[in-house]
């Protein structure tokens, strides 16, 4: 007895199970496209600029002239930055995430907040270069400063440290805290010396990556008037300052003029690259070694 | 007592009592204080925003009263440094728009696709290595994307299309969406991976492939989840600011011609304040008429992002 005939049904199927095959493919082949274009971008990168880094480079001051330009005051002033922006959101972001976990009473002010949070976190960066302009530079008069960037950029990543502080805190299981209350501890003793020592490597994690962010963000920078032009080396946080990604700009933007400084670029890119893929991997060390599970 | 026990020396259980009592209203003004102080911290989230939404606006409305507001909507030249001045926001808008969706070309197909092979057909293993890869670009910062799209894209191009303007909106466009892939394919991927694997096996067990199973099963059941991961590169690409900025020039172009240069919303306001407009001038207050806009953009892009994953989202 033949119930239907095999030859179409066959056909069909071979048919289906050969588009399932070519489209694993596309998939895969998609999925490795971000990678390839990665490969390109180093490869374009390191070729043009590697040759270039040398001790003179590193420590040099800028010039116009490329074979005697350096990056120090760049380097300078990138950790003339970091050290305005660390504290200030440590500060800040931690703050906001113990209140919101362990004080706000759940209800429609910890909503506005929260979403207040997820919306600032939308907020193209240039806008927040545009709040620094306005706010730091112009109405406290703080003028092109690392104080009045770092504030910018704090503003500008806080909204990340909130979040992975919230998560960090809300990972600790509750039988932790109940039993310092339990031992007859107050809430903030509890906070200070259960809850942070436990949420601490979360937190870290979370501060050392938005902190890579703040590093290579440019746009709020250029709003607020940050020259790459040849100012002396930044002292403090009240000094002038350009950091590397602005060097990276201003470098890029006149190759056309002078085609030695696409290589100068590169370079630049280089070290910045090597920065961020430091930090970042000391975030995932921090988190893969610290982080307990409970 | 025997050996020692209880001597002059030591502190009884009453002093103790006692000696926390004096500090007892210390402690409590602590704790009392203590949630002050942190409700103080969290209101600078509110206090940023009210601070954005404030100095955009107020400056805005003093660019309305010079500009008429007709005017910057509808105007198709902008020459904001000439003798005389025009404040049209169109090729600004045109800019940002088609930059935009020549990322979302690139980076909408790229991106799903690559959340399929991540959540339907890669094995455990692969996934593991190639999401952090992924997610590797998302960390290059935007001035390593523009200086790749100024010195190594746009050449590559003009080799294909011998018109290409050395500064043009397609390089800038297509990197853009190189750089929003990794965050479609991974939003994407946490929707379709939250679909259950029940549904898949059904599915499977009716005799589907697994093109099928994606197709028919896991996008319809994860779709609110894509679009809003959709949502929110668009609204990515509407505030990158330094690819453009770098690889699409400065020309104030009202055009639909991808070689040609154009300036978008982000850019403008690059060059406005890189100008040193003198503050009171009527090109400083466009600056933040156009930073409103922007604004505006993006705050209503990420709402809807937001009601979108929120009012579709299908649970099981």
């Amino acid at each position: 007895m033949q119930l239907s005939n095999q030859a179409p049904m066959m056909k069909r199927m071979k048919f289906r199970i050969g588009a399932n095959k070519f489209a694993k493919f596309l998939f895969m082949l998609s999925a490795f496209f971000g990678l390839g274009v990665l490969a390109v971008l180093f490869y374009q990168v390191f070729s043009q600029g590697f040759q270039f880094i040398n001790w003179q480079f590193l420590t040099g001051k800028l010039s116009t002239q490329p074979e005697r330009a350096g990056i120090m005051g760049a380097i300078l002033g990138t950790f003339w930055l970091m050290l305005v922006v660390a504290p200030v959101t440590m500060f800040l972001g931690v703050g906001t995430a113990i209140f919101l976990e362990m004080y706000a009473k759940k209800g429609r002010l910890v909503g506005l907040i929260q979403t207040n949070i997820a919306n600032l976190a939308g907020v193209p960066s240039i806008v927040y270069g545009i709040l620094g302009l306005t706010v730091f530079v112009r109405m406290l008069d703080l003028g092109s400063v690392v104080l009045a960037g770092g504030l910018t950029m704090a503003l500008l990543i806080l909204p990340i440290v909130i979040v992975a502080s919230q998560e960090a805190i809300r990972a600790i299981p509750s039988q932790m805290s109940e039993g310092s209350y339990g031992l007859g501890a107050t809430k903030w003793q509890t906070i200070q010396r259960i809850i942070l020592p436990a949420a601490l490597p979360g937190i870290l994690t979370g501060a050392i990556l938005s902190l890579s962010r703040a590093i290579g963000e440019t746009a709020p920078l250029v709003v607020i008037g940050i020259p790459a032009l040849l100012i002396p080396f930044p002292g403090g946080i009240l000094d002038r300052f350009t950091v590397l990604p602005m060097q990276i700009y201003y470098w890029t933007l006149d190759s056309s003029l002078v085609a030695e400084y696409a290589n100068l670029a590169s370079a630049t890119i280089i070290v910045l690259l090597i920065t961020l893929f430091v930090l970042n991997s000391s975030a995932i060390i921090i988190r893969n070694k610290f982080q307990k599970n409970y | 007592m025997v050996n020692g026990g209880f001597s002059k020396k030591d502190i009884s259980i009453r002093e103790v009592i006692d000696q926390n009592r004096k500090t007892q209203h210390i402690k409590r003004k602590i704790e009392k204080g203590i949630p002050v102080v942190l409700f103080l911290i969290a209101s600078v989230s509110i206090i940023t925003t009210i601070g954005i939404v404030f100095t955009l606006l107020s400056e805005t409305v003093e660019f309305f009263k010079r500009v008429p507001i007709a005017d910057f909507f509808t105007g198709t030249v902008l020459k904001p440094l000439s003798q005389n001045p025009e404040f049209g926001v169109l090729p600004l808008l045109t800019g940002t728009i088609i930059s935009s969706l020549i990322a979302m070309l690139v980076a909408a197909p790229i991106g799903l696709m690559a959340a399929i092979y991540l959540s339907e057909y890669a094995s455990a293993r692969v996934r593991k290595v190639l999401k952090p890869m992924l997610e590797l670009l998302a960390g290059i910062p935007t001035i390593v994307y523009g200086f790749f799209a100024f010195t190594f894209v746009t050449p590559v191009l003009k080799n294909l299309i011998p018109s290409l303007e050395s500064t043009n909106i397609l390089s800038p466009g297509i990197v853009m969406g190189v750089m929003i892939i990794p965050m479609i394919a991974s939003l994407s991927e946490d929707a379709m991976s939250s679909v259950p694997q029940s549904m898949r096996e059904g599915a499977l067990g009716l005799g589907s492939t697994k093109l099928e199973v994606t197709r028919k099963v896991v996008i319809p059941a994860a779709l609110s989840g894509i679009i809003a991961s959709f949502v929110l590169g668009i609204s990515r690409a509407i505030g990158e600011t330094m690819i453009v900025t770098i690889a699409s020039g400065s020309t104030k172009n009202f055009t639909f011609d991808v070689t040609q240069s154009m300036q978008t919303m982000t850019a403008y306001i690059v060059e406005v304040t890189g100008g040193d407009a003198p503050a009171g001038s009527t090109v400083y207050y466009s600056l933040y008429a156009v930073a409103m806009t922007l604004f505006a953009f993006t705050l209503l892009m990420n709402l809807l992002a937001r009601y979108v994953s929120k009012k579709f989202r299908e649970e099981y």
